[in-house]
């Protein structure tokens, strides 16, 4: 039996204006360029990349807090960027984010029991007694205690302040959580708890996840699928074990083996990336990673790859892993 | 002898009623081309103890006791001009807050040449193109055009690459390749990578690496991340509650930690469960510095906890493999020492 679809995602992309001057003409940011992926009940699907890859701005349009400019977005069937403000309003209660910075994503002027009751006032017609209710319901699921309700956020320690985000994405009953890089701010200890606390809740209302991180060690625990991106395209996507066990980009080799790594066996060889980040206002041509990519040559440099199955459950887009070309390189090298 | 030896420092930070204890009599030594880590969570009292060594420590903080020789050189007895000398020549710094945040009506480039100019005499050309260079050095894409854009037109990544891009031009000598014009002996370095992506990161790391083994520099690297620890540092501090807990070679304390802190935070890495299986949490939280438990500041938490955890202090015993201060670790090498004694009769 195939598992219930809760969103799917074809070729979404986030193109910005960006004026260069006064003379210049418009460029255009390729914020996201072609993203397409589903995300099945209860699953996490997470997407990696370094600072400037896009994974944010994707964030941002699942949970419709940015339109995106081109491509479909179905959540349980459901067209959103089809539908009706009004709709889309009903609909959008259902995917929820939580953001990185607890110090900033609570206002510090309202009390935690008002921070959890504030989208049951704006979005349901439930009596004062049955939102707090909710909250205090809300609270002892992700570990907070009933005296908490009458706190301010500044009382609270960054994985408290995490723990009470959760929480208020959860009061609407969401089916997603979009979570960008819940918990990169908080110290080991206190990561360990919350992500426990993400898999418990997972597990309790069978949400579905869309992780966002660059901690690839994070990634490799929670995720059942992953999703490389780089320059606002996916390189790399398969299930968790295969992206781990078997990276194929280039690009994933590189962010792999830069990855801190306890013992020294599990410790790969560096793959030293040359060249700088390219601009997004100018990117590169062809292949986008062609520039620090050891292996390019010159169909990398004018032709574009497009993620293409290598074997089940794991799209690569990369001519040279297409041509069979890895090994040589780097046999050599 | 050693080039830096700290001997029972203590920090305080005055308060109205009680002051209140950062750093509790903490001892270390440094040798000469030598790189070591102090490692714990925020709130450890990590960054104070980098802060105290360079006599940088903001009011209401103050030295409380101890010393801190650095070449056979009392530093905490300096005037400030005597500072002047050693400071960022001999020690060089790379903090994680550079203390410059962006203000956000100027341009990246208009706070650049700013922080340039102001510390030395150089034509407005040339402090632009120095500025573009150093904005390509932390590897920000399009540094001309960057130049001009404020700050809220760049990721937050970004704008942390360009606080530490400006870092570099206020004191240059901390950069790594500049820092050794100056030929500093020791470099502190606190969380210097903690903002930057993973290939960044381990470019920096292996920078600074190389940089110090083959110039002889010291290094003390401030870090929570014991992935970067491994990577650089041969000899380890864990700190818990502004105490040293447990010390010894990287790469025993990584693979065979003694103190029951230590054995949580490694534990708690998520490389440490199966995936999909819950993590091995601590429970708890580390105690703000106002509230501070009696005994080993650790036992709140810790799983071992007895009696005489929540009574005194405990000082530190050597584990065969790293120097720990715990109770537990201190009976069970009474016990074996017991065995061993018992077998050398036979």
């Amino acid at each position: 039996m195939s598992q219930e679809l809760v969103l799917n995602a074809h070729n979404l992309k986030q193109h910005y204006e960006v004026k260069q001057g006064f003379l210049k003409p418009d460029a255009t940011v390729k914020a996201v360029d072609g993203v397409s992926f589903t995300l099945e009940k209860g699953k996490t699907l997470a997407v990696v990349g370094e600072s400037g890859c896009g994974k944010s701005t994707l964030g941002r349009m699942l949970t419709m807090i940015e339109t995106p400019t081109d491509g479909q977005l179905n959540f349980l069937g459901e067209d959103l960027l089809a539908l009706s403000k009004e709709q889309q309003k009903e609909l959008r209660q259902k995917i929820q984010i939580i953001f990185q910075n607890p110090y900033g994503s609570l206002n510090p002027r309202k009390k935690i029991g008002s921070i959890l009751e504030e989208p049951l006032v704006i979005n349901t017609n439930l009596s004062k007694a049955e939102r707090k209710a909710k909250a205090m319901e809300m609270m002892s699921k992700v570990g907070l205690k009933p005296e908490h309700y009458d706190r301010y956020p500044h009382m609270f320690s960054g994985g408290q302040r995490q723990r009470i985000a959760i929480a208020r994405g959860l009061m609407l009953d969401p089916e997603v959580i979009v979570a960008d890089e819940p918990v990169s701010a908080l110290d080991v200890s206190v990561q360990a708890q919350v992500l426990n606390l993400m898999m418990d809740l997972q597990q309790e209302f069978g949400l579905s996840y869309v992780f966002i991180s660059h901690d690839l060690s994070v990634v490799e625990h929670i995720a059942d699928e992953v999703m490389v991106m780089y320059l606002g395209k996916v390189v790399e996507h398969g299930t968790c074990e295969e992206v781990f066990t078997n990276p194929k980009h280039p690009y994933t080799q590189a962010l792999l083996s830069s990855t801190p790594q306890l013992s020294s066996e599990k410790r790969r060889q560096r793959i030293k990336l040359k060249g700088e980040l390219p601009s997004p206002l100018n990117p590169p041509s062809g292949c986008a990673f062609h520039g620090r990519c050891q292996y390019a040559n010159d169909r990398c440099r004018t032709e574009g790859p497009v993620l293409r199955t290598t074997d089940e459950a794991h799209l690569i887009a990369c001519h040279a892993v297409e041509e069979n070309r890895l090994t040589e390189v780097s046999g050599a090298a | 002898m050693s080039l830096l030896s700290v001997n029972g420092l203590s920090v305080k930070f005055r308060q109205r009623h009680q002051d209140l204890v950062a750093l509790h009599d903490v001892s270390f030594s440094l040798d000469r081309g030598e790189r070591i880590a102090i490692v714990g969570e925020s709130g450890a009292g990590k960054s104070v103890l980098g802060y105290a060594l360079v006599n940088l420590l903001m009011k209401p903080g103050y030295i409380d006791a101890g010393s801190v020789q650095f070449d056979g050189r009392e530093l905490t007895k300096l005037s400030p001009k005597q500072w002047q000398g050693i400071r960022g020549k001999k020690i060089a710094m790379i903090f994680q807050d550079p203390m410059v945040t962006l203000n956000p009506v100027l341009t990246i480039g208009a706070q650049m040449i700013e922080a340039i100019r102001s510390h030395t005499r150089i034509a407005y050309k040339d402090a632009r193109k120095l500025a573009i260079e150093k904005l390509a050095h932390v590897r920000i894409s399009a540094p001309s055009q960057r130049f001009d854009q404020f700050p809220h037109e760049l990721s937050g990544g970004m704008r942390q690459r360009v606080i530490i891009a400006i870092a570099l031009l206020l004191n240059p000598e901390i950069i790594i390749a500049i820092a050794l014009l100056l030929n500093p002996e020791i470099i502190i370095a606190d969380e210097p990578t903690t903002a930057l992506d993973v290939t960044i990161q381990a470019e920096i790391l292996q920078l600074l690496k190389q940089i110090c083994a083959d110039n002889g520099v010291a290094l003390i690297l401030i870090t929570h991340d014991f992935g970067v620890v491994s990577r650089i540092a041969e000899r380890t501090f864990v700190m818990y509650a502004g105490r040293i807990v447990e010390q010894g070679p990287t790469l025993e304390i990584i693979n065979d930690p003694q103190h029951p802190y230590t054995q949580g935070l490694l534990n708690a890495l998520p490389q440490m469960a199966l995936p999909g299986q819950r993590l091995n949490q601590i429970k708890g939280n580390m105690p703000p510095l106002n509230d501070q438990p009696s005994g080993c500041a650790f036992h709140p938490r810790c799983p071992y906890a007895e009696e005489r955890c929540r009574q005194s202090p405990p000082g530190f015993v050597f584990s065969g493999v790293s120097t720990v201060a715990c109770y537990v670790v201190e009976d069970m090498l009474s016990e074996f020492s017991q065995y061993d004694g018992g077998d050398s009769y036979e």
